[in-house]
């Protein structure tokens, strides 16, 4: 696209008003902002934080020589700490190959497939769980800046009218909680606004490792409704309006939810 | 010859499909802002309906909060429940849960009798209502009770 396309349609985007319920640029709070004081300093201190131990795990798998091209990560992309530097921060993006919106799982999966001429790794396997939260930690702090590609624009849409849609058999909206109710609490829980700052999490009622995938589904089944399965358009779709709804909050992977 | 009649409606029943046997919520007639007649014809019982109240799978105190000392979690998403049947006729309690959209199109409050109109249910709870005629009746029975 030219570059005065792009301005337009940036323009565009800004000239949009916000609608009914959406939080405003500077009322955004992550979920680390609801946590108890236990909670926020387990994520805080790298020693105590669960989820290093899964970008540790990354660190090993990232230099491993894998599939048929026998080549690592680092053959690649060199150090991670470079070269993967702000990447999180920008997902869901647009893969040309597809025409379509791929999150940072599918990214992994795809270099897997096409450069490493590898199996891809499982949804919430403890290998695509290891290799995203290590991409992750390299945009800590970093302001969330997907979802700004004009070529994303369907989809961000499509994942706006799901997230707005009421569904399942309590027939709920994921607004109706994380625009509308996000100060109040659902049974003993803070509701939040949903922000996916942090993910992939070390959540500890799962006691373990988990993307927004899987947060998305643990949502879906709360409110009866058929969750959307593991990298189906639809579930990229909410991902990604839900990064362009964070679009400048700072990352906080990997984090501690509860 | 009464009763093999309703032993043949019941299994046909049985033997139709979902979306038929969905069909089978009791009738009820909406009478200004309430639902006068109770669902199964007959009333509720209060202590099973308090019970009712405070289970998780009733999803009432997930939103509510109320007179309930016992319940270490619950919501502030809605009004207390604490007089409720104070505000509100047996009738009115009962449009309410049955469909609360009809008294407030823009609720967030589920309705909990009705199976159409909903939109990706997930399949273990698709046609069927979250609670069964019996179930209202007897939160209605309680909520009626609870007065200030
Ligand atoms: C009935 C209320 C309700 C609805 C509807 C709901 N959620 Fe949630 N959601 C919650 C609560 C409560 C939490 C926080 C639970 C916790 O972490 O203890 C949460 C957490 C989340 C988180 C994690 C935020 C973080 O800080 O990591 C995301 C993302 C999210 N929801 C997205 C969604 C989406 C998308 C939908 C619709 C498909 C949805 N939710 C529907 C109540 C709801
Ligand atoms: C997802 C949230 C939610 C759930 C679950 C829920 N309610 Fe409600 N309820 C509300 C809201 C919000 C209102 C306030 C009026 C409105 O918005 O329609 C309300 C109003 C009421 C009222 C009228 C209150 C008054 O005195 O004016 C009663 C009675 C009531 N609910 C009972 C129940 C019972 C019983 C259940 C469970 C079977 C239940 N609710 C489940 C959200 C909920």
């Amino acid at each position: 696209m030219r570059p005065q396309a792009l301005l337009a349609a940036a323009l565009l985007g800004m000239a949009l008003p916000v609608l009914a319920g959406e939080i405003a640029p500077s009322g955004r709070r992550s979920g680390y902002d609801f946590m108890s004081a236990d909670s926020k300093a387990m994520q805080d201190d790298d020693t105590a934080n669960p989820a290093m131990l899964s970008v540790l795990e990354g660190e090993t798998l990232w230099t491993t020589k894998a599939g048929a091209a026998d080549k690592s990560c680092s053959d690649c992309h060199g150090a991670v700490d470079v070269s993967m530097k702000g990447v999180a921060a920008r997902y869901p993006a647009f893969s040309a190959a597809s025409a379509a919106p791929v999150d940072l799982g599918q990214r992994v999966n795809l270099c897997r497939r096409q450069h490493q001429e590898a199996d891809p790794f499982a949804p919430e396997s403890r290998e695509l769980l290891a290799l995203t939260a290590l991409i992750a930690k390299q945009s800590r702090g970093m302001p969330i800046t997907a979802g700004g590609d004009p070529r994303l624009a369907s989809s961000v849409a499509r994942g706006r009218e799901l997230f707005v849609q009421r569904q399942g058999q309590l027939n709920l909206a994921c607004a109706n909680c994380h625009d509308d109710n996000w100060d109040k609490h659902l049974a003993g829980s803070a509701i939040t606004q949903g922000q996916p700052t942090g993910y992939p999490i070390y959540r500890l009622e799962w006691q373990g490792m988990g993307s927004l995938q899987r947060r998305l589904r643990g949502c879906m089944t709360g409110i009866r409704a058929q969750a959307f399965d593991f990298d189906a358009p639809d579930m990229i779709a909410l991902e990604l309006y839900l990064m362009s709804r964070a679009h400048g909050m700072t990352m906080d992977a990997p984090a501690v939810r509860p | 010859m009464m009763r093999s009649a309703s032993r043949l409606i019941v299994l046909i029943i049985a033997a139709l499909p979902a979306a038929a046997v969905a069909q089978t919520l009791a009738r009820y007639a909406i009478v200004g802002d309430g639902i006068p007649e109770p669902l199964t014809g007959q009333p509720g019982d209060p202590t099973r309906g308090r019970a009712l109240v405070l289970a998780r799978s009733s999803t009432c105190i997930l939103c509510h909060f109320g007179p309930f000392p016992e319940a270490r979690f619950q919501g502030d998403l809605a009004p207390s429940l604490a007089g409720a049947g104070s505000r509100s006729t047996p009738a009115q309690l009962r449009l309410r849960l049955v469909d609360a959209s009809q008294v407030n199109p823009d609720t967030i409050m589920p309705s909990y009798y009705r199976i159409d109109g909903l939109t990706r249910v997930g399949s273990a709870w698709r046609d069927k209502p979250i609670l069964s005629a019996e179930q209202i009746e007897d939160i209605v029975a309680y909520l009626a009770t609870l007065r200030e």
